[in-house]
């Protein structure tokens, strides 16, 4: 059984078609990137994974159980946690009330505030600074710490890389196998495609709300992902 | 109605804007038509319903000028009641103590409102949404306990409009009562026309397209705050001319009722029930608030209770009223605003690019 | 002394108004919804205490106040999690026109059920009793002990919002609902326990007004007023601003009073209201920059 099974989704803002049947079957220990450009579909199926959006047709099974109607809070309590699109931390919230917060639904795990700034010791010094006063690689740091305090089982990247320095882009990518040895899968949406195949293990590339290409990025061309990406 | 485009934009296919088909002329027909049977009204028919008459349109007035000001410009007023009190004042006020005809008072009293309402917007402009309503609120208070607390208005307990009293003596009820209504139906279908061609115009039309947003408004060129101004201006100059009829009518002026919170509570009623943001919905609304009223209102606390639990329900549930429910199975607008997009074939007759009747440009 | 002993009485004045701004305020903040029936909702729990106590046979109201804080949490969960989280997202019109409808209901309804009457509780001797400072300056207790309580309250807000999990949550939900929610907090049950906290707070102020003056249907509306003009006064988004705002307001309307006369006491408020709304509108001690 796949840990997240998306079946048939087809997925609408009022009347757009935002994702048309699409279907993803992400395992245990997977590091998933969904690629694309702008507007092809790939963070609406992040946000329905996360609960924000209900797809009109189809259904999402987490562990075999259908979550598709399910409300974002009860999905944490069940172990998918998000690194929403442009951070998202909480502005007049500190940096340690912000991974309390990310503790919020009390899931037991590896995971505390000790080992998140372990994990990320430039938050450290950082603690009680109110979030809004951090640079961006400070956020997104802290965006992930927070979301790795529900001790997911999957955790969902919007766009992590977004805006980042490639140093800090780096730092990041190499905490992922951290966070698979700890029993985390990732699925990570991406526009920069460079970065992201160097530590994913399957790749679907997303076009007008399909998926154009799909598998590991090692049996991949460049040329076929390029293709798929634009669409020629 | 129609106004002509570029032919280069289309790629060579000439278009026309229309803002109104068949239809809408012969209900602009029929309505010129209702209209003229209201002006002739009070020769003909009873003079207590004349009376029940005035009370509706002035009521209808109001809930015009209140949707304008929601519907048109955002805001959210619990403070008419400040200028309609205003309004009976200065009515009192020319007509009493001035000596001018009561019925030319009524315009001096549109200007009284006009010039309470510059100040007031001053303050009550710097607050928003659900807390600008009660900054209008404080504002109508400050009104009534100033009027309440000055000895020669009659202070709390009101007083006689004295002149008004002597003409409507003289003229007896008959020839009374129409002049009033007559006052009534004119500020109704000024009001009326003054929301149609401010929803109609340019400005209505960006306004329409980004309400609540005010960065978009200002990158469209609209200057939000003079238009808000301007409308709250027209609003107030409004409710007065209303506060003015109502002394007229009713001949005396009190403070606790002149400016009652009752008047918002009547309006949020009428409005919300109708239908915000469209100029058939307070229509429809007055009469449903009229028919309840007169056939409940005798249960007092009751009448306000169901009042009340209605506002909540057609809220919640029914968002855009009754006449929004009746405008999303119809698509029909009996004052039409929108404008649609017609292309005409080479040299033929202009035809509809959606077909059924749906519209492509909002 | 009259001077003295007005500013003091205002200042005493002030702790009852930050009393019932404070939850106005924390309903705001967290929801961005303006409860215009919230003045009503002050009223409400005077009437509930009526009933606790009408139907026991010499007990003391002040007793009744806990049993009024915990019915009222109850009720203002359930009104939240009932009704007013429907109208929460849909825009500030909503939320005017069904509180204001809510308003209407509750101010009629308790017309209906006690009669447009004043009331009043019986507290016995506490009500007369005083401290002397001077043979002119008297100080009661029943007005200082509310005072104390708005202290006391708005104190224990600031530490349950800085130091507990649900208090967190509140100021979660109030900076990004929605990544609140991804991270797991259920909001449609934490503005439920806020408006629940509001209501808990008011029930204080509530009975406690009820014990020192009379009540009846019809105040609901001033205390609105009072409750918002506290709120602006003091700047949004500070609880501390909000009893500074409520100090200030009954400075003014009891300063007012005595100079004008009684008639003119709330008049007096509201003139001080304008004129800090003209020349500081964003209040003393503002935290949030918009409304």
């Amino acid at each position: 059984m796949s840990l997240l099974e998306i079946e048939n989704a087809s997925v609408f803002y009022e009347d757009f078609q935002a994702l048309y049947d699409i279907n993803i079957k992400i395992e245990e220990g997977d590091i998933f990137a969904c690629i694309g450009a702008n507007g092809a579909g790939k963070s609406t199926m992040l946000k329905t994974v996360a609960g924000v959006l209900v797809p009109k047709t189809g259904r999402i099974l987490f562990d075999g159980q259908p979550i598709d109607h399910m409300p974002p809070y009860k999905r944490v309590e069940l172990g998918i946690s998000s690194v929403p699109e442009g951070r998202r931390v909480f502005p007049s919230l500190t940096v340690h009330e912000n991974l309390l917060i990310g503790g919020y639904r009390n899931r037991k795990g590896p995971w505390t505030t000790d080992s998140i700034y372990e994990l990320f010791p430039l938050l450290k010094p950082l603690r009680k600074r109110q979030a809004n006063g951090l640079s961006g690689g400070e956020q997104q740091a802290l965006a992930i710490g927070r979301a790795l305090m529900a001790n997911p089982r999957l955790i969902l990247m919007d766009e992590v890389s977004l805006g980042l320095a490639p140093v800090v882009i780096k730092r990041i990518y190499e905490a992922f196998p951290i966070l698979l040895e700890n029993g985390c899968t990732i699925l990570v949406v991406e526009q920069d495609v460079q970065h992201v195949l160097t530590v994913a293990t399957h790749v679907a590339c997303f076009l007008e709300g399909r998926i154009a290409l799909e598998g590991r990025p090692s049996e991949l061309t460049s040329e076929q992902i390029t293709a798929a990406y634009f669409g020629v | 109605m129609k106004t002509t485009g570029s032919k280069a934009a289309t790629g060579g296919r000439a278009y026309s804007v229309w803002v109104a088909n068949r239809t809408n002329f012969m209900i602009l027909g029929f309505g010129i038509l209702v209209l003229i049977i209201f002006i002739v009204f009070p020769f003909f028919g009873a003079t207590s319903w004349t009376r029940r008459l005035v009370e509706f349109f002035c009521y209808l007035a109001l809930a015009q000028l209140w949707n304008l000001m929601l519907g048109y410009a955002g805001m959210i007023s619990a403070g008419q009641q400040g200028f309609i009190g205003i309004g009976a004042y200065t009515l009192w006020l020319f007509s009493d103590v001035i000596g001018i005809n009561p019925l030319i008072s009524v315009v001096f009293a549109a200007v009284g409102g006009v010039i309470i309402a510059l100040p007031a917007a001053a303050l009550v402009f710097k607050l928003k949404g659900g807390y600008l309503a009660i900054g209008t609120w404080v504002i109508a208070e400050v009104m009534r306990l100033i009027v309440a607390n000055i000895k020669r208005t009659g202070g709390g307990s009101g007083i006689t409009v004295q002149a008004t009293s002597e003409m409507a003596q003289k003229l007896g009820a008959d020839g009374w009562m129409p002049l009033v209504y007559w006052w009534a139906l004119a500020s109704a279908v000024i009001a009326i026309v003054v929301t149609y061609l401010l929803l109609r115009s340019r400005t209505g039309l960006a306004l329409k397209a980004i309400r609540d947003n005010d960065l978009a408004a200002e990158s469209s060129g609209v200057n939000l705050w003079r238009t808000k101004l301007y409308t709250y201006l027209i609003a107030g100059g409004g409710c007065a001319v209303v506060g003015a009829i109502e002394a007229m009518y009713s001949l005396r002026v009190h403070p606790g009722s002149a400016f009652s919170i009752n008047w918002t509570a009547y309006l949020i009623f009428i409005t919300v029930i109708g239908g915000i943001g469209t100029i058939e919905g307070p229509i429809i609304g007055t009469v449903i608030f009229y028919v309840l009223r007169e056939t409940t209102s005798q249960y007092g606390t009751w009448y306000f209770i169901a009042l009340g639990l209605l506002a909540i329900v057609v809220t919640v549930w029914s968002p855009a009223g009754i006449y929004g429910w009746v405008l999303k199975k119809t698509g029909f607008n009996f004052f039409p605003l929108q404008r649609k997009l017609r292309f005409s074939e080479a040299g033929g007759t202009p035809t509809p690019i959606a077909s059924g009747g749906e519209e492509v440009a909002g | 002394m009259d001077w003295l002993n007005a500013i003091i009485q205002g200042i005493l004045l002030g702790g009852l108004y930050a009393l019932f701004a404070v939850g106005l305020s924390l309903v705001f903040g967290t929801m961005r919804l303006v409860n215009l029936a919230h003045g009503d909702l002050t009223v409400l729990p005077a009437y509930i205490a009526l009933i606790i106590v009408g139907s026991t046979a010499r007990f003391n109201p002040l007793y009744s106040i806990p049993i009024v804080m915990v019915i009222m949490f109850v009720f203002g969960y359930l009104l939240q999690r009932g009704l007013l989280n429907f109208v929460v997202g849909s825009g500030d019109v909503a939320g005017v026109i069904v509180t204001f409808g809510l308003s209407i209901v509750i101010m009629n309804g308790l017309q209906e059920a006690f009669t447009a009457n004043s009331q009043g509780l019986d507290a016995g001797r506490i009500e007369n009793m005083s401290i002397t400072l001077s043979d002119q300056l008297a100080i009661g207790w029943l007005p200082l002990i509310i005072f104390i309580m708005a202290v006391v309250v708005i104190a224990a807000l600031n530490v349950y919002m800085g130091n507990t999990k649900m208090g967190r949550a509140f100021r979660a939900v109030s900076d990004d609902q929605e990544a609140a929610r991804l991270m797991g907090i259920n909001t449609k049950h934490v503005w439920a326990v806020a408006m629940g906290v509001a209501l808990l707070i008011v029930s204080i102020g509530g009975v406690m007004m009820g014990i020192r003056t009379t009540f009846n249907p019809l105040l609901g509306a001033d205390r609105l007023i009072f409750a918002f003009e506290a709120v602006i006064i003091g700047g949004m988004g500070s609880s501390w601003g909000t009893l500074l705002g409520g100090v200030i307001l009954g400075v003014a309307q009891l300063l007012g009073a005595l100079i004008f006369g009684p008639a003119w006491q709330i008049l007096a408020g509201h003139v001080v209201f304008v004129v800090i709304l003209a020349l500081r509108p964003q209040g003393f001690l503002a935290k949030t920059v918009t409304a």
